[in-house]
């Protein structure tokens, strides 16, 4: 097993990143005109990176397969974005936000790399603001905040639900303005469909115009993969229904290691799964948990007759109500992070006392919170003895105002008032910390390929903290990156444009034409659809929130005759030369069954349980998580060898200098 | 639940399209209108036909991918949502559905039910920014100072997710609405003043250069607005552009 | 015409405009016009003086025809780009689910209006005009409350007026608060404003069918 560089500047962690942009060469404008960068996606990473290299010189060109670059699924994140401004006063700091994140990522993230992402933080916050983006304020006009889970601080920005949206806006109004210089050429509706390599550096890419069906050649001094997480590889997730793992999947065939594929997020808090035709889950605000109790019957009959609908949640008493959070997590009860709140509702359902029709729903219930904000509302407004229906419809105003839109949007989809009836909630796949293992530059193992935002393998090492998604999107794209990449392109000054008419763009352009072929003339039994939900029912049971070595070993082989039986038997309809989603969909499927299998051998082989992978077999006897910092200390990235299941391990020791490794507790 | 639906299909930009009826069952109240387009479409495949294309991704509302016109109404016939979060259980057994897709001179058809927006990303690309480089070296977030009503407006102006129903909604296929919702926004922040004169005019002559309608003023837009974006962004932007004019 | 004023933004602007000079105008009439019902010399006074005065006659009443022209010029501009913006239309177009009636057939209750003003004109302003410049008649203060009554013997010109008065209800009540809109005007007064410019959409053109019914009742 290799040791490879993962070139951390040298330095005190505080002075590192200031150090290593004094160090490392610049290209000088003259030159950056004749140098070309494609980036893939234009999320907030991509667009980010797009508008900021653009605006530096380079000439960029864009690739995303959306109508426009603002439809990124960045747009779905609500929450927030992170920042240790320290606009509250209360005490944080870089190191602080540098703490928390490692510390929330449960000890596998790379130091000098979190330690960059907090020092970038604030500036993100201003350069955001620069740009109009329409943060909450307070009365005073200031900037408002508030607090997240797993922190001591508020140190969140946020725009009401749509943080992610209107922070996209900004990259994608930067990026407008650089459209508009003519520094970069957007190329929507077109899929990267492989990586081109020239004397062993990313070249350029094959890309499909999604409208035409054309297969294009576009070249480039570097190539920025921006094209998010693969949480979609279990089929239902939040991810949007388009958000697939093909530019970072076939970087990865083509040389740049995969790190942690295992580590996935699942979010504690979505509308349930309602039937098989489901497509999609919707988040709820992890806020919700301020407020909201989770519950399910202490009684199985209970919770039988729920869910047959011969009995109402109302109607079980206090006494009838396993709180099963508080009852397992006295200090932290509803408020644990989202790892931990997760497998507890999957444990529940798994033991029979889940409360849909399907058994996997728990009950998230605002009738305390009603009641608490009815008799402090009730009180101020100086009603001393208020009557039962007088408290229950302050509570409900003040509930109201709180999550109004969220309570709108969980009766628009479930059509239950959950002002009168508890809500229902589920986990779902939400967000895979693993990725394509970069270095401190943000490239991958192909040099001249470099990798941002959630298709990196990130800094937020076995789970990631809510608002920080977004906060590493940006601050890749817009601080690190555009410098970092300058240190490889200064070697690339008297290279020239990058032509297409070469034997390796030939090569490789074949590989796709071939592959397209081999989808439209499968022998046509299944759809595309069949295949991706089997695929994720086997990744959900096997590879979700809890896994054990049997099932993981299973997983493997069923993913693997899976992905056989599909290239012999997928139905593709319609044409290759045309607009066609089913091929669009077969395409990022195919790459999904590959990646399932390495994603399986990636937990299978990690005999402990840390954030967002939990091992059955590794836990303590309450039932927690139990990390073996001894022997897993480290980044598993996986070097592609031709077949998933034989993809060879390299370790990226993880070296904690600044922070003492503990036990993560929330009883 | 039992429907019938009349659907627009078209091979491509330049095919003459025609509409064609599908009759589909099975299909239950909690299913999202899309849902209900994969289940027909899983039984068009099956059938060896080819699938009704139609955008979509997020499927929560917020991405402004998925469009449809749903009995001559945007995004169908509920308020405030787009039309991946219309459910069926807004119809009723029996039902006929008349699904086309947004239709103006602007927005031309690619292939059945998608049609091409570029035209909302070259209106923005005309001066929907702040010419601020990305550098970061910027002064302190804090070190302006917003009206809460003022940031609160510009945010609800802000909440456009550019999905094009105030388009296909307008009679006149008037892209007043989306323009002025993005000239808002910065028109309400101090950020964007500097800029506002420039802003104004080269983002309503790219509108017109586009091919849209003008606004009569019917409202139509904002009943249809899947983020209740308010017609008082029209009356802002009018006000601008009058005002940037006469500065020259 | 409308290659003068370029931008969208400006058409409406300046359609808005002429708009809102078209609605003051019709206020004026109306107070005129009704004088006839309460006072016939009031009526021939104000008619003389109309007819004659030097500023009304070389200025105002050119600005008038100007406007009037203008409208509905820009009116058809308007409505000719508006068309061409949706090549193909709707199988299915649900307007009243999005909109009033009102505001999507401007151009229809628009048409009405100028057919009345082709009658109108043809009943007064080509009759004074003949007798004011081609025939030599002594000047005469006191002839205008008689011919105009005179005109609303007939049932099928009353009627004709009756119905386009009501289509310049449908007209106004629309455009009357729209002009606000396209000038930039929509505040916390606007509610109270639309209510004046309902109120007065419907208060006006009702007005004008009260006069024409109440001489056609008196010549009976």
């Amino acid at each position: 097993m290799s040791v490879f560089d993962s070139k951390i500047p040298e330095g005190p962690l505080k002075d590192k990143w200031t150090k290593h942009k004094n160090d490392i060469n610049l290209v000088n404008p003259a030159n950056k005109r004749n140098i070309d960068v494609i980036v893939i996606g234009t999320g907030l990473a991509g667009g980010a990176a797009a508008a900021t290299l653009a605006e530096l010189g380079y000439n960029v060109k864009t690739f995303c397969y959306q109508d426009s670059p603002r439809r990124a699924h960045s747009i779905a994140a609500q929450g927030g974005i992170n920042a240790s401004k320290n606009y509250q006063g209360d005490g944080d700091s870089d190191y602080r936000l540098f703490y928390d994140t490692v510390k929330g990522g449960d000890y596998r993230s790379r130091e000098a790399n979190v330690y960059r992402l907090a020092e970038v933080s604030g500036n993100i916050i201003d350069q955001c603001v620069a740009q109009g983006v329409p943060f909450a304020r307070e009365y005073g006009g200031y900037l408002d905040n508030r607090s997240f889970g797993g922190v001591l601080v508020s140190r969140t920005f946020y725009a009401k639900g749509q943080t992610g949206q209107q922070l996209l806006l900004g990259a994608y109004s930067a990026m407008n303005r650089q459209i508009n210089r003519g520094k970069i050429q957007a190329f929507n509706r077109h899929e990267m469909m492989d990586l081109v390599l020239v004397d062993g550096k990313a070249r350029g890419i094959i890309a499909r115009n999604m409208v035409t069906g054309e297969i294009e050649r576009h070249s480039a001094h570097a190539v920025v993969l921006a094209s998010g997480g693969y949480g979609n590889v279990f089929f239902l997730s939040t991810n949007a229904m388009g958000s697939n793992v093909m530019a970072a999947w076939r970087a990865h065939r083509r040389g740049a290691y995969f790190a942690n594929p295992c580590y996935t997020q699942i979010h504690p808090t979505c509308i349930p799964v309602s039937g098989d035709h489901q497509s999609k889950l919707t988040l709820m605000s992890e806020s919700l948990r301020n407020d909201g109790r989770i519950w399910v019957p202490k009684k199985k009959e209970d919770a039988i007759a729920i869910r047959e609908g011969k009995k109402k949640p109302t109607e079980l008493s206090e006494e009838e109500r396993d709180y099963y959070l508080e009852r397992r997590y006295p200090s932290f009860g509803n408020l644990v992070p989202r790892d931990v709140a997760s497998r507890a509702a999957k444990e529940r359902c798994d033991a029979g006392f889940g409360v849909n029709k399907t058994g996997q729903a728990v009950f998230l219930d605002f009738a305390s919170a009603i009641k608490r904000y009815g008799k402090e509302a009730a009180f101020s407004g100086g009603h001393k003895n208020p009557s039962e229906a007088e408290i229950t419809k302050l509570g409900k105003e003040v509930v109201e105002s709180k999550y109004g839109n969220l309570f709108q949007m969980y009766e628009k989809i479930t059509d239950q008032n959950p002002y009168e009836t508890p809500m229902m909630i589920f986990p779902a796949v939400h967000y895979t910390m693993g990725g394509l293992w970069v270095d401190y530059n943000l490239q991958t193992t192909i040099p001249g390929c470099y990798a941002a935002g959630e298709a990196n393998f990130s800094d937020h090492g076995a789970n990631r903290l809510g608002a920080s998604a977004l906060m590493q999107g940006l601050a890749d794209g817009y601080f690190v990156l555009p410098y970092t990449i300058g240190d490889y392109l200064a070697g690339d000054i008297k290279t020239g444009k990058i032509p297409t008419d070469t034997p390796e763009f030939d090569a490789v352009e074949k590989d796709v034409r071939d592959k397209i072929d081999r989808l439209m003339n499968a022998g046509g039994k299944h759809s595309v659809d069949t295949y991706h939900k089997k695929l994720g029912k086997i990744m959900w049971d096997k590879c979700g929130m809890a896994r054990n070595e049997q099932g993981l070993k299973e997983a493997i082989e069923e993913i693997k005759e899976l992905r056989e039986d599909f290239w012999a038997n997928v139905k593709v309809s319609g044409t290759a030369n045309s607009k066609n989603a089913e091929l669009e969909k077969a395409g990022r499927v195919a790459d999904f069954l590959e990646l399932g299998e390495l994603f399986a051998k990636d937990a299978l082989h990690r005999n402990e349980s840390c954030g967002g992978h939990f091992r059955e077999e590794y836990q303590t006897e309450e039932g927690e998580a139990l990390r073996d910092d001894e022997n897993f200390k480290y980044v598993a990235a996986w070097e592609y060898t031709g077949n998933p299941r034989e993809a060879k391990l390299h370790k990226e020791e993880l070296i904690f200098n600044n922070i003492e490794l503990k036990t993560r507790s929330y009883k | 639940m039992k429907l019938t639906l009349k659907i627009w299909r078209q091979e491509d930009a330049n095919a003459k399209g025609k509409m064609v009826t599908y009759p589909i069952d099975g299909i239950e109240g909690d299913m999202s209108f899309l849902e209900m387009l994969d289940v027909l479409n899983e039984g068009l495949v099956a059938k060896g036909e080819e699938p009704v294309e139609f955008d979509h991704d997020c499927r929560e509302g917020i991405c402004g991918t998925c469009s449809l016109q749903i009995n001559g109404e945007p995004h169908g016939p509920d308020r405030l949502v787009t039309t991946c979060q219309l459910h069926m259980r807004k119809f009723n057994d029996g039902d006929t559905i008349v699904i086309e897709p947004f239709r103006a001179k602007a927005f031309p058809v690619i292939k059945d039910l998608v049609v091409d927006r570029t035209s909302f990303d070259r209106i923005q690309q005309a001066g929907g920014y702040v010419s601020v480089n990305t550098s970061g070296n910027t002064i302190d977030a804090n070190s302006i100072p917003v009206n809460k009503h003022d940031a609160d407006e510009s945010f609800n102006a802000a909440t456009c997710i550019g999905c094009g129903a105030c388009v296909a909604a307008c009679k006149n296929a008037s892209a007043m609405l989306f323009t002025s919702a993005k000239v808002s926004q910065y028109a309400l922040l101090p950020q964007g003043q500097v800029e506002a004169t420039e802003r104004v005019q080269n983002m309503v002559r790219q509108m017109d250069l586009e091919g849209f309608g003008n606004c009569s003023n019917t409202g139509a837009c904002e009943i249809e607005c899947p983020k209740g974006i308010s017609l008082e962004n029209i009356a802002r932007m009018n006000r601008e552009y009058m005002s940037a004019t006469s500065k020259g | 015409m409308g290659g003068l004023i370029k931008s969208s933004v400006a058409k409406k602007f300046a359609m808005a405009l002429s708009g809102l000079f078209l609605v003051l105008f019709l206020a004026q009439h109306f107070t005129i016009n009704i004088t006839s019902v309460i006072s016939p010399d009031l009526f021939n006074e104000f008619s003389h003086f109309m007819g004659t005065n030097f500023v009304v006659q070389a200025i105002l009443q050119p600005v008038l025809i100007f406007g009037v022209v203008f409208h509905f010029v820009m009116g058809f501009i308007l409505e000719a780009h508006n068309r061409s913006a949706r090549a193909v239309s709707y199988v299915s177009y649900k307007g009243n689910a999005n909109s009033s009636w009102m505001s999507r057939n401007m151009i229809y209750s628009g048409l009405v209006v100028l057919a009345f003003l082709g009658l109108h004109f043809y009943d007064f302003w080509v009759p004074e005009l003949v007798h004011k410049y081609v025939e030599s008649h002594p000047a005469d203060a006191t002839r205008y409350y008689e011919e105009t009554v005179a005109k609303f013997e007939s049932p099928v010109r009353t009627g004709l007026y009756v119905i386009a008065f009501i289509f310049l209800m449908l007209h106004l009540l629309h455009g009357f608060s729209s002009s606000f809109q396209s000038i930039g005007w929509n505040n916390k007064y606007s509610k109270g404003l639309r209510g004046f410019t309902v109120a007065y959409a419907i208060i006006i053109p009702l007005g004008f069918i009260f006069i024409a019914l109440y001489h056609y009742i008196n010549n009976l």
